[in-house]
């Protein structure tokens, strides 16, 4: 939880984690070393220097630096954990689902594991997405559109093949669509980050969440029209949020669009943790204002109190199911072990 | 042949010539972007530009119109026999530097590695980009200086070309904004409104205000990738950090950028 400076306990669920595993040994070829060191180079870029990790580190973290970083040291209470595999660049995956519920397990009450499927795979992808349901009960998924498989370097939510297991997650109550649509890093497709196919699947899957991580930056205009339009899309903040350190103005701008296009109750805070630990993000959010001018464009949209905790964990717990005062109140009954082991 | 002296001056004659590159989507030169890694003009009055981007995954359409570019800009310079353009390191370093330095139109080779998309519109994409940041830059600091929605729109651009501008931006994109708006023949005579949009039409003075929200949401956009582009190749080359922003020209020609280190931080 964030405790504010009167006191106040604000709930943090932090919609945008991962546990994963860019380690030399787990590489497959080139490109796991150049995706794991385009994650870092994000790190080292937009963080503040007190918060820079060694890479040996950022390849590859333990357990016991996920419960410290994000609830001991950080303000989280519950963090979502997504799953990658990028099978193509990683012998074991990314971030499976698997040695991330393993990591989960020691401390359930926190942790939210989703899965993550391939629908060029076909009839497996919708044999995996039993598995995920009935070995792991996951209650959303992330996507990731560039993900290479084979020939294809990327693939459209409104493929027919991923609509099929669309429809697989509606009917087993996998509800919650992350969808990376961000910064360009792969993109041999003619645009695989593109958010327009947003705006058919939100629209033909109207029981399901669409939660577009990066809100489709540098697509934001284009994700704002479409998620204006729709009732089921929600933004994720990561990689927007640590732009208020290094261009504090420019946050500012982004903010103001979303809000005004998007609104307060469909804005998720993510930390995209580890290449961002939550403390920081979290404090200087809670610290932030809209500069006057640029909320003056908007319809003097702010970042107050309430829209802040809305962002923080409210949004993300309604879409989860989750009770945020109670889960303060039980999270507060068990102190926080500090020694994980 | 050229001498020495000669192909020291030519080499700088290239670098300046380079600053006519834009990265397409930064509307910014590449060479204030430190994507140009090496200029080598020889004896032959052959040159050879090196050039890399912030990651190995940057898009491969901006990396052909760079190449493009370079290849085009050099060639203008009357004494160059022979150009041979190189991208390092980039997932598709070989398909660029087998285009751009290969017998086949850049339109074919485009279309062959690009989606089939057409070089041509492509181009005009990214020029109606830098057409909108320009152009904001500029109608925000006149905004700025108090003149009134009607005083900006009615503007001709011989009024325009007088204007004096004291910000460092303003100044710079000035004249970048007076370019496009000439070359895409938007405005020709000193009476021709100096405002228009990219498709031409004139701008109302009660639309001014919702025009330039327009631009500021496409420039929100290229500011965020511009911002990613420089961090990202930052560390990508950690030599390239002389100075609070990046090597210079000056930097390049004196040999302080070292040849690149392809190992990260």
């Amino acid at each position: 939880m964030y405790k504010t400076e009167d006191g106040r306990e604000i709930f943090v669920l932090d919609g945008h984690t991962h546990f994963w595993d860019g380690s030399p040994e787990n590489q497959a070829n080139v490109h796991g070393k150049q995706f794991i060191d385009c994650f870092y180079a994000y790190h080292t870029n937009l963080s503040p220097a007190e918060e820079l990790w060694e890479k040996s580190k950022f390849e590859k973290y333990t357990a016991d630096d996920v419960y410290r970083d994000l609830f001991i040291d950080g303000p989280d209470d519950m963090a979502i954990i997504q799953s990658t595999y990028l099978s193509d660049f990683y012998k074991n995956g990314f971030s499976s689902i698997e040695r991330s519920s393993e990591m989960a397990s020691r401390h359930p009450e926190r942790f939210i594991v989703n899965g993550t499927f391939d629908p060029r795979d076909g009839e497996k992808a919708l044999e995996y997405i039993h598995y995920m349901k009935e070995n792991f009960d996951i209650q959303g998924v992330k996507m990731y559109t560039a993900e290479w498989n084979g020939d294809s370097k990327g693939w459209a939510l409104n493929d027919p093949a991923a609509y099929k297991c669309f429809e697989l997650c509606d009917k087993l109550g996998i509800r919650n669509i992350h969808v990376h649509k961000g910064p360009t890093i792969i993109p041999l497709n003619k645009d695989a980050f593109d958010v327009h196919d947003v705006d058919y699947a939100a629209t033909d899957f109207q029981n399901l969440n669409w939660i577009i991580e990066h809100c489709g930056l540098p697509r934001l205009d284009d994700f704002c029209w479409i998620a204006t339009q729709e009732t089921n899309v929600y933004a994720g903040l990561a990689v927007a949020l640590p732009f208020i350190h290094s261009r504090p103005r420019y946050f500012g701008e982004v903010m103001a669009e979303l809000l005004w296009w998007v609104g307060e109750d469909k804005l998720l805070f993510g930390s995209d943790y580890a290449i961002w630990t939550p403390a920081w993000l979290v404090d200087q959010l809670w610290n932030y204002q809209i500069p006057e001018d640029i909320s003056a464009e908007r319809g003097g949209v702010q970042l107050t109190d309430e829209v802040k905790e809305k962002i923080l964990g409210l949004n993300a717990a309604s879409l989860y199911g989750i009770d945020a005062a109670a889960k303060l109140k039980q999270l507060n009954a068990s102190p926080i072990q500090v020694a994980a082991e | 042949m050229l001498k020495e002296i000669q192909q020291s001056e030519l080499a700088t004659t290239v670098w300046e010539q380079l600053e006519n590159v834009s990265d397409p989507e930064l509307d910014e030169p590449i060479t204030d972007m430190g994507f140009v890694e090496r200029v080598e003009v020889f004896t032959s009055e052959k040159v050879e530009v090196d050039f890399r981007l912030p990651t190995y995954w940057c898009s491969p359409n901006f990396a052909f119109l760079m190449a493009f570019g370079i290849r085009q800009e050099v060639e203008k310079l009357n004494w160059v026999r022979e150009v041979t353009v190189t991208l390092k390191d980039h997932c598709f370093d070989v398909q660029v530097n087998e285009g751009v330095n290969g017998s086949c139109s850049f339109d074919e080779v485009f279309s062959k590695y690009c989606n089939g998309e057409e070089l041509e519109s492509v181009n005009l994409k990214f020029l109606e980009k830098a057409f909108i940041r320009r152009q904001e830059t500029v109608l925000l600091a006149l905004q700025q200086a108090g003149l009134s929605a009607e005083a900006i729109v009615s503007m001709t651009l011989g009024e325009f070309d007088l204007i004096e501008f004291q910000g460092e931006e303003e100044v710079r994109q000035k004249p970048r904004y007076r370019s496009l708006l000439v070359s895409r023949q938007l405005a020709s005579g000193s009476d021709d409104p100096a405002f228009v949009t990219w498709t031409g039409q004139r701008i109302e003075a009660g639309n001014l205000r919702q025009h330039l929200s327009e631009l500021r949401s496409v420039r929100i956009n290229m500011e965020f990738n511009g911002a990613l582009c420089r961090g990202l190749s930052n560390t990508r080359y950690k030599e390239v950090e002389i100075g609070p922003d990046g090597p210079t020209l000056v930097d390049f020609i004196q040999g302080r950028v070292p040849p690149q280190n392809f190992e990260s931080v």
